[in-house]
């Protein structure tokens, strides 16, 4: 039995409003997604809304929508995808508990996690506010849903968005994500191998086979910190 | 099911998983610091690739063209602190104008 609901809590609210700074970015970051999919060798316009609705991880859906448009095998967008989200593996860790109810309830609560509502919630100390991460979340999730649906409507419009520029569009994408990324001085040490590995393969290998064997640089975590 | 729907499938699958993974199964117990080590690098790595393979791959070829003045002016877009849609639009824009002048 629930002592209080969570909808009434002031953190949820002060989450929420604390996160549209970030949810315009992210739906304008979702309307790139969707006007790529629907360009010649996309997604698609349904099974670009469906991606944004179930996975809510922007990187990992570019990263399989790049690979499909360069001709990869799926089986390679796929594993690119995931491999690019196995970061919330320790994320979630982090977040685990300062979630509350039963295991279907820290189901849900885990679902709407992602960088942004993640750095949210975070309250100092490695501690985290489960209900500002619920508030931010949603804000976050219907701002990347929304975004989607928008881009996949205005691309619709557009013709075929492919024909203007847009293939130059995806390394500009991952290299403003890959910024983010860049918080050590090993984290550029990794970002140039997993570079230098992917151009090494290009020629000797399937689209998208290059970007899962890049994944090997980040054996270098395995050494001391 | 095409290969699309196959995709979204089993990335939304995967993710959904991982992310249910810590609060669910592990509770709050750490993961282990060597696999913690790696696993905070796959992003950098992954994204690297990313950027080099749809800078510079054409099936399995490597090309140099309008793509990578593209990336130029998306690498000037980021320094000057521009949201990500902006930095999108500065690249797409400066690879149909390279074309124009007949650059690949």
């Amino acid at each position: 039995m629930m002592s209080e609901p969570p909808w009434i809590r002031f953190e949820l609210r002060s989450g929420a409003v604390t996160a549209i700074p970030l949810a315009i970015a992210v739906a304008l970051f979702g309307v790139s997604f969707g006007v790529l999919s629907v360009s010649t060798g996309g997604l698609g316009a349904l099974p670009a809304i469906a991606m944004s609705a179930s996975t809510f991880a922007g990187s990992a859906q570019f990263a399989a929508a790049s690979v499909i448009a360069s001709g990869g095998p799926p089986i390679a967008a796929i594993a690119a995808a995931l491999l690019l989200n196995a970061r919330y593996l320790p994320i979630g860790v982090s977040v685990a508990r300062f979630l509350f109810g039963g295991p279907l309830r820290r189901f849900v609560q885990a679902q709407i996690v992602v960088d942004e509502s993640w750095a949210i919630a975070a309250s100092g100390e490695g501690r985290f506010d489960a209900h500002r991460l619920i508030g931010a979340g949603i804000v976050l999730w219907l701002a990347w849903l929304g975004g989607t649906v928008i881009g996949v409507l205005g691309g619709e419009a557009l013709g075929d968005p492919a024909s203007l520029g847009l293939d130059a569009a995806f390394p500009a994408l991952f290299l403003a994500l890959l910024v983010q990324q860049l918080a050590s001085r090993q984290a550029v040490v990794v970002a140039l191998l997993g570079a230098a590995i992917a151009i090494a393969l290009v020629p000797f290998t399937p689209p998208g086979v290059p970007i899962i064997a890049a994944a090997c640089a980040a054996l270098i975590g395995l050494a001391r910190r | 099911m095409s290969d699309a729907w196959v995709i979204v499938l089993a990335v939304s699958v995967g993710t959904i998983a991982i992310k249910a993974a810590g609060p669910v199964v592990l509770g709050g117990r750490p993961l282990p610091d060597r696999l913690q080590g790696v696993v905070a690098l796959l992003a950098p790595a992954l994204l690297a690739a990313l950027v080099a393979t749809a800078a510079l791959g054409s099936g399995q070829q490597l090309v140099l063209d309008a793509r990578i003045i593209g990336l130029g002016a998306a690498a000037l877009a980021i320094v000057l602190r521009a949201p990500t849609l902006i930095v999108v639009i500065v690249s797409a824009a400066a690879a149909s104008i390279a074309r124009l002048f007949a650059v690949g």
